[in-house]
């Protein structure tokens, strides 16, 4: 085991040493208990080009950036714990799952691959997200999916499976945005205020009924049409799938479609000088 | 009853007897102010003084004059707040205009004068001694320890932490300008100019062309709140990342480019479909505090393998204590943009009235950075109306390590200041995306004019510190004993640092 010395930043009660790892065929598996966030990713980077597709973290807690920056399309990250912030920002192709909670950030500017995450999740997931998928089973907090956009093939998907909290698909400018509301909270609103303000590109469906208080004004409500269900059927049988869900039950309800008047909402605002 | 209480504010005189009927001015005019029937004829109310017209007439008949209508005289209302009041009555719409603060504040960099040598303390011949221009563009360690190169001299050790730290051979780069608000073009001879010059272009935050791949030692990398064009692929093509937080032409308000200007290039680019608008608002949706700003650096960091990353941000009060707080989130540069900075496209309102001048937002970060002991962990790059060396000079003495210049580019490629860049007509093939106006700017002499601008600059440069008596720019840095303040009220002098001339 190598000691090595951070080159700046703060080390926030982590050791800097180098995670226990193990190789299994393709496998590696780390035990990253008390150990430095940068050394964690550098490790896990160390290992994927080492050769090896699959890494296992177990005793996560609270490392940052998780999958950042990571690129290639047969890579896969299970994550045991809780994993720190922007986890998979900027990541291109692998696939995480979390046996966990995850925090905020998670899938910030992600270009492709999938998150899975089998617990809740903080605020701000999918920030800018323009492919990807990033699947979560509970519920999420503040600005959600704000800024996902899309471009030509790529088409990011963000579906959260409890209740979510304001902004939720603010500045939205492409993909797919779903919120189902299957939470243990019964107590709490299905979703904040300021639903899909300043939106111009992409849909947003809610599994349930939305106020028009709560919508910001740039967006149509309309309840989805089967043509629509035909569309979201396949992401939420993948979804399902992969958290282990009865796709029936999630179709039980109706839901509630969002989507952009205007692909220039501010087109109007301003004259020339 | 008329249409418009505006009247036009150019009056285009084309003087008949030397006019050659070629046409030429009808071809040139991007705002398309001229009808052609045997003759040329101007409608003077879509003129903007752009002056391509009159450079490209080959009978030099054309004149371009201020239509000055006698209005009746008022000192409270000027002619032009009048126009305003008119312009808004008819559109309802905010004002957007184009380029930097045209009003006339008090140049603070025209007040503040160099001193020189004399008998006591000689100054330099830069003609015949070495004069050191070259500086560093990055975080330094609080100390560095060397070791004997076996050739007689010495070298700093590996892993002294100054790696990743980026040459400039001159203390000056480009000034972000997005591809989308310019013109590939325009970033072209940016990029090859600043390749030519061992210096930096930077992309703004409308991301990378892949033309401009071969050049990504000579680029930083901009990453706003819209994200576009933010890839790992384009952040390991860069030589340096900055976080874009504030501009200096517009503090507080974010990106705004309109549907109409995204065609298939841009879009590509931006990583966003063709014609809808491209929104980056102010606020970084995920930064609300210092902590995030950490966050968003250190996570940029990570995806681009410790690369150095920089915070742009506008001049405003109290920007010590911001500097400090991005210098303390693990910033490797402060980007400091001033009140007179220039824009694609702002709000007249805010251009004009928000922010403070750049000379003041150099010294008090400068100072307040060596006080707290944390001046060496970051560079700090000034722009904002840097209009000659002399302003770069003064900078530089003022604490800034690299100066940054976008409107003296614009000009060196054929700018006349029309201030029409967010129309996106200009004649000039700058700030357009008509495949008709931008193909009228030849990278390779776009090139070779902003190369010949930075050399002159940098001559220029070398002159100043001779005359101060010093060969190394990084000895004037934050130098600021060398500097005299003539008109200048004391408070200012305490604030920036300087003496009153004459002390």
């Amino acid at each position: 085991m190598t000691v090595t010395k951070p080159t700046g930043g703060p080390v926030e009660g982590y050791a800097c040493v180098e995670p226990a790892t193990v190789r299994e065929g393709d496998t590696v598996t780390m035990d990253v208990k008390g150990v430095y966030y940068r050394q964690v990713n550098a490790a896990v980077r160390a290992a994927f080009a080492d050769g090896a597709t699959k890494v296992v973290l177990n005793n996560v807690n609270g490392q940052r950036y998780i999958g950042t920056g990571v690129r290639g399309k047969n890579l896969s990250i299970e994550v045991h714990g809780t994993p720190g912030q922007d986890m998979a920002m900027l990541m291109d192709g692998p696939t995480i799952e979390v046996f966990g909670n995850a925090q905020d950030g998670v899938g910030n500017t992600m270009n492709a691959g999938k998150v899975v995450i089998h617990g809740d999740a903080g605020d701000v997931l999918g920030y800018g997200m323009r492919g990807g998928k990033l699947f979560i089973k509970g519920d999420v907090g503040y600005r959600v999916g704000i800024h996902m956009k899309a471009f030509e093939e790529l088409r990011p998907i963000v579906v959260c499976g409890g209740k979510a909290r304001d902004f939720f698909g603010e500045y939205m400018a492409g993909g797919l945005l779903v919120l189902l509301g299957m939470s243990k909270d019964a107590e709490r609103p299905l979703v904040g205020g300021y639903l899909g303000t300043g939106m111009h590109g992409g849909t947003i469906y809610v599994r349930g009924e939305v106020e028009s208080w709560q919508c910001g004004n740039e967006v149509g409500v309309t309840a989805a049409t089967e043509t629509d269900l035909a569309e979201l059927s396949p992401v939420l049988a993948e979804y399902c799938a992969d958290l282990g869900m009865d796709l029936k039950e999630v179709l039980s309800k109706p839901f509630t479609k969002l989507a952009p008047l205007s692909h220039r909402p501010y087109g109007k605002l301003y004259t020339n000088l | 009853m008329p249409t418009s209480l505006i009247q036009p504010e150019f009056r285009v005189e084309i003087d008949y007897n030397k006019c050659h009927k070629c046409g030429r001015c009808v071809q040139q005019c991007g705002w398309g102010v001229y009808s052609f029937n045997e003759r040329p004829y101007p409608d003077d109310s879509k003129c903007r003084a752009c002056h391509r017209c009159v450079t490209y007439c080959p009978a030099h008949c054309i004149t371009i004059k201020k239509n000055d209508l006698a209005l009746r005289d008022n000192a409270n209302w000027s002619p032009e707040l009048r126009k305003n009041v008119w312009r808004q009555a008819e559109s309802g719409g905010v004002m957007l205009t184009g380029m930097g603060n045209d009003k006339p504040y008090l140049k603070i960099f025209d007040h503040l004068v160099l001193d020189a040598c004399q008998v006591t303390n000689p100054s330099i011949d830069p003609l015949r001694e070495p004069m050191e221009l070259r500086t560093y563009l990055g975080r330094k360690p609080d100390s560095v320890e060397v070791e004997a190169n076996g050739e007689g001299g010495y070298r700093l050790k590996p892993g002294s932490g100054v790696e990743n730290n980026v040459k400039l051979d001159t203390p000056l780069i480009f000034a972000p300008m997005s591809y989308g608000s310019v013109s590939l073009n325009v970033h072209k001879s940016l990029a090859m100019a600043a390749e030519r010059l061992g210096i930096l272009m930077n992309t703004g935050e409308g991301g990378l062309h892949a033309d401009l791949y071969p050049y990504g030692n000579n680029v930083i990398v901009q990453v706003a709140s819209g994200r576009f064009g933010v890839s790992p692929e384009y952040l390991n093509r860069g030589a340096a990342i900055e976080i874009k937080i504030g501009q200096g032409a517009k503090p507080g308000i974010g990106g705004h480019l309109p549907g109409e200007k995204i065609n298939k290039e841009v879009s590509t680019t931006r990583m966003i479909p063709q014609g809808t608008d491209a929104i980056s608002p102010a606020p970084h949706h995920d930064i609300y505090s210092i902590e995030d700003l950490r966050q968003l650096i250190y996570s940029l960091k990570e995806a681009s393998g410790y690369k150095p990353v920089g915070v742009k941000i506008a001049a405003v009060h109290n920007v010590g204590a911001i500097a400090s707080g991005v210098v303390r989130a693990g910033a490797d540069y402060v980007y400091l943009d001033g009140f007179t900075g220039g824009t694609g496209a702002a709000p007249a309102i805010i251009r004009d009235h928000v922010g403070i001048p750049i000379e003041i937002a150099i010294a008090v970060v400068d100072q307040r950075l060596r006080e707290e002991g944390i001046r060496n962990q970051a560079s700090i790059i000034a722009a904002g109306s840097i209009r000659s060396s002399a302003d770069m000079a003064k900078a530089i003495a003022l604490g800034a390590d690299v100066v940054a210049i976008g409107s003296a580019t614009l000009m060196a490629l054929g700018c006349h200041l029309c201030q029409g860049c967010h129309t996106g007509c200009c004649s000039w093939g700058l700030t357009t995306q008509k495949p008709e106006l931008t193909r009228r700017l030849d990278p390779e002499w776009g090139a070779e004019r902003l190369t010949n601008l930075v050399h002159a600059w940098s001559h220029e440069l070398q002159e100043i510190l001779g005359a101060l008596g010093v060969n190394a720019v990084e000895s004037l840095r934050g130098s600021r004993e060398r500097l005299r303040a003539v008109g200048l009220d004391k408070q200012t002098c305490d604030i920036l640092g300087v003496k009153p001339a004459g002390l």
